[in-house]
């Protein structure tokens, strides 16, 4: 955890190591850097307060653990402060009713129509049989959106035509549902400003009307110090019952989650990440305050490479790679893998402290290149890839031919393979804790 | 389309937040009488619940600070508060938007869900109502329905719309809609984007490609590139800004959803940190509720006249 913390959480660190006691001067530096980190992240401002005063309580009131400098004891009691009012792992989606009905609310624009169609195709997975209402009769084209959406992934969509009012929509949703025996109903509402009455009556009326079992408020990922107050807005006016919190695959810290929980006690039901439909993911405590303290988030990486690298060619690799004797064909495998994986980009972010070793790889490295790559390892001899040390100037001159790409380009490629090779070295020679993470990397 | 049920707009068409900042301020500025380090602090603190961004806030403050003298009034800590806020606004030339003789191409960018096409519309009408032909491209060719959308704006307005099917390059539906607006001599050509996420290097790099094809058919344009943020969005906001302005050149800022109680600060730090001007104030979901944005007003507004 210490090895990735974002700049100042490091500086914290940084200024209290080598220090046998912490006198509470020290305390308040360093707890002044950590207020600015939260606010960085978006942390409602009234949260951080209370917040901070309550880690200082707990960084006072604790022993030196072993093992940790003092630094590193004051951002561990941050860190497990934010996992404790993050709140535990939720429970699952409250599925009563027949059909059970599920409302989505929340701003303009924070991602509840692809939110309607995530969930939807979550709950077939899981072997039910859900219907999409379209209730948002205020954005030109929102039906349209939901009824593609539909489309595309193969879920029924309830939609009336134009002028129809909401109320009556969600009406007729549900009994399309019990007609054709859909068990669940989804139904996606306009966006709407929580300081907006008249929409807010309209919603409150609906849900009168539906009695949703699960009551979601969809909150962008992005949001500021607000995101208290439309939480609090939505949650006193509605039977609110948990967040979907949205676009989390661009790098918001996601403070606002932390503010709305502390305030509203609102658990965090979902992560939506990406616009594709499968981008849903169960909440996790820890990784969501990793994020808002800045650090990468590993745990989802070796979900990832989890699923789709072979388990012992993975140990294998790790063992290769602490070793130094990381090769281009294990590069070459290695971009395989993360060609199946997805962006690389996004995948390289999640590897904390990435900026350094993934450096030389990120340089060479976007989508598009990654073929280059590939065709420029396979022109070369099995031979040159296991001792690249071995490609002079004809070799390189020939392989640049082979694979259509320049000498220039191939020079690169081997240029970066050494430093890559430097830099797992140095992270080899950081002791057993260094290999633990690796290993944890590729699934170990 | 249907409307939703009007509410009454404030003064700009801006409603004062309700409690938030002014409320606060008015609450710390009461008094008539010296003010203390709290009191400062408190400033600082009020600021930063407009997002305006700890570090920015600070600034502002101490930029204040220097301002006034030790005995100094609450009117006087107002006064130059709203200065300095003003100042930073306006010193990058921001609510100075100026079309320019025609064509004059505007390519509209930003995240998912920020307004991006209501924001088109709104611009489309104001032009149409300045006396300019328009056309609109409907460069979102990912999301679902999003030249729909447009279409339906197009259709409210009396504007035509280019389109193609879904799926289509976002640059090829640019490039006729140049086409077309050069055979009908359309004055304002506005092109929506879809949303994308600014740390995604691919979509960013697709933003890049769409503004070298208008480039390549019109070597001065497109004039305007203009970045829509959501006024309710945290410090988030900068990065966004800062990405944007690298891959499209972002020429400045439209803050939408300023009819929320969100204040959109994070408008200050861009403006003082990046140099980008706020162009226009989206105070609505209907095709009028766009203003220029006003430095002196926001300020005002933002400290809770």
């Amino acid at each position: 955890m210490f090895d990735s913390l974002s700049a100042r959480l490091q500086a914290v660190v940084e200024r209290l190591r080598g220090k046998a006691k912490v006198t509470e001067a020290d305390l308040d530096v360093a707890l002044r850097d950590i207020r600015l980190a939260l606010l960085e992240a978006d942390v409602n401002f009234r949260v951080v307060k209370d917040f901070v005063a309550r880690v200082r309580e707990r960084a006072i009131g604790s022993e030196l653990l072993t093992g940790l400098h003092p630094g590193q004891q004051v951002v561990k009691a941050v860190h497990d402060e934010l996992v404790n009012v993050l709140g535990s792992e939720p429970q699952a989606l409250r599925l009563d009713g027949a059909p059970t009905v599920i409302m989505l609310v929340g701003l303009q624009g924070s991602g509840k129509t692809t939110t309607v169609a995530k969930l939807a195709v979550r709950l077939r997975r899981q072997g039910k049989r859900p219907l999409m209402v379209a209730a948002d009769v205020y954005r030109p084209a929102a039906i349209d959106q939901l009824v593609q959406l539909g489309d595309q992934v193969g879920i029924e969509v309830h939609s009336r035509p134009i002028g129809t009012p909401a109320l009556e929509i969600a009406r007729s949703g549900i009994e399309e549902a019990r007609q054709r025996r859909h068990d669940v109903v989804l139904i996606d509402t306009a966006g709407r400003l929580h300081v907006d009455e008249p929409m807010m009556d309209e919603l409150v009326r609906i849900s009168g009307a539906v009695t949703p079992a699960e009551t979601l408020l969809v909150v962008d990922a992005m949001t500021g110090q607000e995101a208290v107050s439309v939480a609090t807005a939505f949650h006193q006016r509605l039977p609110v019952t948990g967040l979907v919190l949205t676009k989390m695959d661009g790098d918001a810290r996601g403070g606002a989650a932390l503010g709305i929980r502390s305030i509203t006690g609102l658990p965090i039901a979902f992560i939506g990440t990406g616009e594709r439909t499968d981008g849903l993911e169960p909440f996790h405590p820890d990784r969501l305050a990793q994020r808002i303290l800045g650090m990468g988030d590993i745990v989802s990486l070796v979900e990832r490479v989890q699923e789709t690298v072979d388990r012992e060619e993975s140990e294998r690799l790790a063992e290769r790679m602490l070793d130094a004797r990381f090769t281009l064909e294990d590069l070459r495998s290695q971009l395989r893998q993360v060609q199946k994986m997805g962006p690389i980009g996004q995948l390289l972010g999640m590897i904390p402290g990435a900026g350094q070793l993934a450096g030389a790889a990120q340089q060479a490295v976007d989508d598009g290149q990654l073929k280059r790559i590939e065709a420029v390892i396979d022109s070369m001899t099995p031979a040159e890839r296991r001792h690249p040390e071995i490609i002079k100037a004809s070799r390189r001159h020939r392989i640049a031919v082979g694979s259509g790409t320049s000498t220039a380009e191939v020079n690169r490629l081997l240029k970066q393979l050494a430093e890559m090779q430097r830099m797992m070295r140095q992270l080899g020679s950081r002791g057993p804790k260094a290999e633990r993470e690796l290993g944890r990397l590729f699934g170990r | 389309m249907i409307s939703r049920p009007r509410r009454e707009p404030g003064g700009l068409g801006l409603r004062p937040p309700a409690g938030g900042i002014g409320a606060r301020l008015r609450a710390i500025l009461g008094i008539d009488a010296p003010h203390s380090e709290a009191t400062w602090d408190e400033l600082e603190e009020a600021l930063v619940a407009a997002d305006v961004g700890a570090a920015t806030a600070l600034e502002l403050v101490e930029a204040t600070r220097a301002q006034v003298g030790r005995e100094a009034s609450a009117a006087q800590i107002r006064g130059a508060l709203a200065g300095e806020i003003r100042d930073r606004l306006a010193r990058v030339g921001s609510g100075r938007f100026v079309l320019g003789p025609a064509p004059a191409v505007i390519l509209v960018v930003g995240v998912n869900g920020t307004g991006k096409t209501t924001t088109i519309a709104k611009l489309a009408a104001r032009f149409k109502g300045e006396g300019h032909s328009v056309l609109l491209a409907a460069a979102d060719t990912f999301r679902a329905a999003a030249s729909e959308q447009l279409r339906l704006w197009g259709e409210q307005l009396g504007i035509e719309v280019i389109a193609q099917r879904p799926g289509a390059d976002p640059g090829a539906v640019a490039f006729d809609a140049l086409a077309a607006a050069e055979s009908r001599g359309s004055e304002v050509i506005l092109v929506d984007t879809a949303g994308r996420l600014h740390d995604k290097a691919q979509l960013m790099a697709e933003l890049s490609k769409i503004r070298r094809v208008i480039q390549r058919r019109l070597p001065e344009q497109p004039r305007h590139v203009l970045l829509v943020l959501d006024a309710v969005i945290g410090q988030n906001g900068l990065a966004q800004a800062e990405a944007f302005s690298q891959h499209a050149g972002v020429t400045g800022i439209v803050l939408a959803k300023l009819d929320g109680a969100a204040k959109g600060g994070v408008a200050v730090a861009i403006a003082d940190r990046l140099g980008l001007p706020i162009l226009f104030a989206g105070v609505g979901e209907e095709a009028g509720d766009l203003a220029p944005f006003d430095p002196a007003a926001y300020a005002e507004w933002l400290l809770g006249s």
